[in-house]
């Protein structure tokens, strides 16, 4: 089988894998990167997401060697090493945008992701921008409040769509 | 997901090489190909990886003013590069899927596959663009031969696609929100010596340009012009999100709103 090798949260790891290894595969099974969710395994939930090479893609819809000498990050890499939450996370804490939970690691992907690219967004472009990430509990009400908190701006109060 | 053997070719001609053995079959962004090898809808005996392959990345102009856009491009960079250009590339490749999805999947994996409720085909078709592959260019009138069906040879690889840059243009898309494929996708675009529209989502046969249309807005480019105008529904798909009826009226009603966007 092939090795490959990425840096995944700052640190180059190497691992061999099948020409069919999805990279949610080698972040979980691999290397025990078990933040990263599988939900749907149909590119349709969003709760793989993760960032190669500074964009959000869905580690279910990408195979592992796709990946070689890409940067990654996962939700592991996101809060500081003491453990303190990073802004995204604590927005997401503080406006309670999580119930299960389990779509939670890819929202907050996708999230940094969306004020990297657009710092001040609109509650509309919010909801465009978390179109492919499910959530099945809270009806992104609260989701979208942390976002818009974690981008510095009012929180919504009445989100209706 | 059956066994295959993982290419990742570092040129254009190493790439085609590899596609050559039989049953091999490329990978652009892998965003419809991946969900079906997981299906077991494909079983290739290797999957040939054109992501190192750097000429076919990027977006510039021809001697012709024609925009061309490499075949690895996604979705993302098309739609971010055409706003301010052509706003009806831009719309159409920033509604495509989702963010993530937009970061991975090509406008050359969507064209070689022709979804037929896929958006690019709409594009190339409305705008007239030439597909250029590794042996020759292809008019987009020629290319798109009906449902996942295209004048691409066994082994063909699509280099880039060139659009000739229409006066305006607009894509107005009636998302499947399941799928956010296309159930009805209309791109009109108006060029000095006549006006397109091209269908996605629609026919039975895949994306089509409406004949019709196109001559009442090349003598009058209004919404108007159109009023009470759809194609028939023979030949239009019917499954549980739509009838014939319903989609042949819908692609009446978007290409009106197309027209009006281009306002």
């Amino acid at each position: 089988m092939p090795d490959v090798t990425m840096v995944v949260n700052g640190e180059a790891r190497t691992g061999s894998v099948e020409g069919r290894t999805l990279l949610v595969d080698f972040l979980r099974e691999r290397l025990g990167l078990t933040g990263t969710h599988v939900g749907c395994d149909t590119s349709q939930c969003g709760a793989c997401v993760v960032h190669v090479d500074g964009q959000a893609v869905k580690a279910c819809t990408m195979f592992a060697l796709e990946a070689e000498g890409a940067e990654v990050a996962t939700i592991e890499g996101v809060a500081d090493p003491d453990g303190t939450l990073s802004p995204m996370q604590q927005a997401f804490r503080t406006h309670h945008g999580l119930q299960c939970g389990f779509c939670t690691p890819g929202m907050v992907m996708t999230a940094i992701k969306l004020l990297e690219d657009n710092a001040k967004p609109t509650e509309a472009e919010v909801r465009e921008g978390l179109k492919g990430n499910f959530c099945r509990c809270t009806g992104y009400h609260n989701i979208v409040k942390a976002i818009m908190a974690a981008s510095g701006q009012d929180v919504p109060v009445t989100s209706v769509e | 997901m059956y066994e295959f053997e993982f290419l990742k070719p570092a040129s254009l001609d190493e790439a085609v090489a590899a596609l050559a053995e039989e049953d091999a079959q490329a990978l652009a962004g892998g965003q419809t190909l991946i969900p079906t090898l997981k299906a077991r809808l494909a079983m290739p005996s290797a999957l040939v990886s054109l992501t190192g392959v750097e000429e076919l990345r990027g977006i510039c102009s021809d001697d012709q003013g024609r925009i061309c856009i490499g075949a690895m491009t996604t979705h993302g960079a098309i739609s971010r590069a055409m706003i301010g250009k052509v706003a009806g590339l831009a719309h159409l490749a920033g509604e495509i899927g989702d963010p993530a999805v937009r970061n991975r999947g090509t406008i050359g994996g969507s064209v070689a596959n022709n979804d037929p409720a896929a958006c690019w085909p709409a594009a190339v078709l409305g705008c007239g663009a030439a597909v250029r592959t590794n042996t020759r260019e292809i008019a987009a009138d020629d290319y798109f031969q009906g449902m996942f069906t295209t004048a691409l040879d066994e082994g063909e690889v699509i280099v880039e696609v060139k659009f000739p840059v229409p006066e305006v243009s607009a894509y107005a898309k009636f998302d499947q929100p399941a799928s956010r494929f296309a159930l009805v996708g209309v791109f009109v675009a108006r060029f000095a010596d006549g006006v397109r529209v091209a269908v996605t989502g629609a026919s039975e046969d895949g994306v089509f340009r409406w004949a019709e249309a196109e001559a009442a807005l090349g003598g009058d480019f209004r919404a108007e012009a159109l009023d009470g105008n759809a194609p028939g529904a023979k030949g239009m798909l019917g499954d549980l999100h739509g009838t014939p009826e319903y989609r042949a009226h819908l692609v009446g009603v978007m290409t009106r709103r197309a027209v009006a966007a281009c306002a």
